[in-house]
């Protein structure tokens, strides 16, 4: 009998540590398989054009130039692609919290009527295909003179925003105990003051990481911007690289060194709000 | 004012004469669907009259047609190109990701040393723009200096440099592997957030029972993940339905039309022809398509729950 226990003991023993060790290897495997394209992306973007084409890759650039970065503003203007992205970001990041957490907080917290209508009508008009919208809203943006504004991005970039914003933080404002509005509604304060002095600051970190998914949303948009701007002093970050080629070859290095500006910003703000962004992200997805 | 329908926790406490605002909180929704009805609801129902009219912005053309763009979109060849392309890039590049995903939560819902920066980690190619994705594996991938044929080629896997995106035959599999990159991380995450929600006591029953690790999974965790299992793959389906940014800006849709999908072939319709009046036939085709799916998703999805109570 103890024979039999002991080795069962040492048979599970070694499954345990079997299992551990496949744990820890694919652990390592979904690092690397993430990171490594945007590690060769940095690494190449501080390499000179004759390693980049040399017939062995180096891995870590030798000598490191700048000569990338270098170009990308002094040849390529990066820098007003970079300003016009933080512009129309910036602008619908904020607008989208001003707009998305009221609607949220009246949805959550005041007497609508037919809210769960309202909230399902956002949800089914989110799914749209974008390609459906793009052609009647090129043609009412240029009979509106709006083609090559900030005016016309945000716009859309706020519609495709809010119903994000509105869902996730109806989902916050849903876990704050009814009885703070009540004592405040006793107290004589209206609506929005209760929202603003109470309800918010109580949820300014969800509302900070759903600002910062809904920026990150904006920053990478591609289709819309590609469609309404023609012009330099308009177009955005990823029309700009969608764009950066040279007449007779590929300017990898210029391109990596661009993507290594306009991610590392981003990739840190994730990084810093990783354990906010996910369960942002996957707060509505399931039922608790 | 009647009670209203959803009880809440303020209907149900003891009652005092709070005030209430009748009309005022749905002022207060009103600013939020102005603009989602303006930026969405307004333009599908334009497009749905263009795709009736052959309207065409370099030309003075602008008639009603009736159906005349989608009789020309059946017999169109390029629209078929691009119907089958998208099918085959929905198809697979959802399984991947389903498959590939569910492997990634599984082993980020373990406790390990790390852990920490295995889920941060995900979080890279999610954040990184699709465009940057695109150039990223455009030069990777690269048929000439690409770091992927170096590598395949030191380890005797392929005899000479492949021409990745630049040959028919492997430019679609290119754009999946990139959009898998890409996207399964956010899978990862969402069957994360579903795992966890299953009680881990339950595979430990399992396990005390004597059910292997992989009996545990297949019997225990995955029958209960199967609604988040689902309900993620019907999304990341619609999504890839529509995959636009890839292709545009690796291939353009090229070479020989071998990657063009519907979202390309629209575009290109619209901005390049300027054929207002055909490119929203396609679009409202493609839109119309999605709706289908969505509702014959949500009725199998139905009919699944209601087995599962009976």
């Amino acid at each position: 009998m103890s024979a039999f226990l002991q080795t069962s003991f040492h048979g599970a023993r070694r499954r345990y540590l079997i299992g551990r060790v496949f744990l820890y290897v694919s652990a390592a495997l979904i690092v690397a398989w993430s990171a490594a394209p945007f590690l060769w992306q940095f690494s190449t973007s501080f390499q000179l054009d004759r390693d980049l084409v040399g017939s062995a890759p180096k891995l870590w650039p030798d000598p490191i130039s700048f000569d990338h970065f270098i170009n990308i503003f002094v040849a390529k203007s990066f820098h007003r692609y970079l300003f016009n992205s933080l512009v129309v970001a910036g602008l619908t990041t904020l607008l989208c919290l001003l707009i998305g957490s009221i609607a949220a907080y009246a949805l959550a917290r005041l007497n609508v009527r037919g809210r769960f209508g309202i909230l399902g009508f956002i949800l089914a008009v989110s799914m749209f295909p974008q390609i459906a919208v793009v052609a009647p809203l090129y043609m009412l943006a240029s009979q509106l003179g709006w083609l090559d504004t900030y005016r016309i991005l945000v716009t859309v970039y706020l519609a495709l925003g809010l119903p994000f914003v509105t869902w996730v933080l109806f989902g916050h404002f849903r876990t704050i105990p009814s009885s703070i509005d009540e004592a405040a509604r006793i107290d004589g304060a209206k609506p929005l003051t209760i929202f603003f002095r109470i309800i918010a600051p109580m949820s300014l970190p969800g509302i900070v990481t759903t600002g910062l998914l809904c920026f990150i949303a904006s920053w990478n948009e591609f289709m819309f911007a590609l469609a309404f701007t023609s012009d330099i002093d308009r177009q955005t970050v990823p029309v700009g690289i969608a764009n950066f080629t040279d007449l007779h070859y590929v300017p990898w290095g210029d391109i990596a060194a661009a993507s290594v500006v306009v991610t590392l910003p981003l990739v840190a703000m994730v990084l810093g709000f990783q354990q906010h962004i996910i369960s942002g992200l996957t707060g509505g997805a399931v039922k608790e | 004012m009647p009670i209203a329908k959803t009880m809440t926790h303020a209907d149900l406490a003891p009652r005092f004469k709070l005030p209430r605002w009748r009309l005022g909180p749905f002022v207060l929704v009103v600013p939020a669907l102005v603009f989602v009805g303006a930026v969405s609801v307004y333009p599908v129902l334009l497009g749905l009259w263009l795709s009736l009219r052959n309207t065409t912005l370099s030309s003075p053309e602008d008639a009603f047609v009736g159906l005349a763009n989608y009789q020309q979109l059946l017999s169109d060849g390029g629209f078929w190109n691009a119907w089958i392309h998208t099918i085959e890039f929905m198809g697979a590049s959802t399984l991947l990701e389903t498959v590939v995903g569910l492997g990634m939560a599984l082993v980020m819902s373990e406790r390990f040393l790390g852990r920490g920066v295995v889920r941060a980690a995900v979080l890279i190619p999610w954040a990184i723009p699709t465009v940057v994705t695109s150039k990223m594996f455009g030069w990777l991938f690269d048929g000439q200096h690409g770091i992927v044929n170096y590598l395949l080629r030191s380890c005797g896997l392929i005899p000479g440099n492949l021409n990745w995106y630049g040959s028919p035959e492997l430019a679609l599999p290119t754009i999946i592997i990139a959009d898998v990159w890409k996207t399964t991380p956010f899978m990862a995450l969402l069957l994360l957030a579903g795992l966890q929600t299953i009680p881990r006591s339950l595979s430990e029953a399992a396990a005390i029972d004597g059910a292997s690790p992989w009996k545990r999974f297949w019997s225990v965790r995955l029958p209960l993940l199967a609604p988040s299992l689902l309900i993620a793959a019907l999304f990341r389906a619609l999504d890839a339905f529509r995959i636009f940014d890839l292709v545009y800006v690796l291939t353009g849709g090229g070479p020989a039309d071998s990657t063009e999908v519907l979202s390309t072939l629209t575009y290109k319709n619209l901005f390049s022809a300027l054929q207002f009046g055909y490119g929203s036939a396609l679009s409202t085709t493609m839109f119309v398509t999605e709706i289908l799916v969505a509702i014959g998703f949500g009725f199998f999805l139905l009919k699944r729950f209601r087995e599962v109570q009976l």
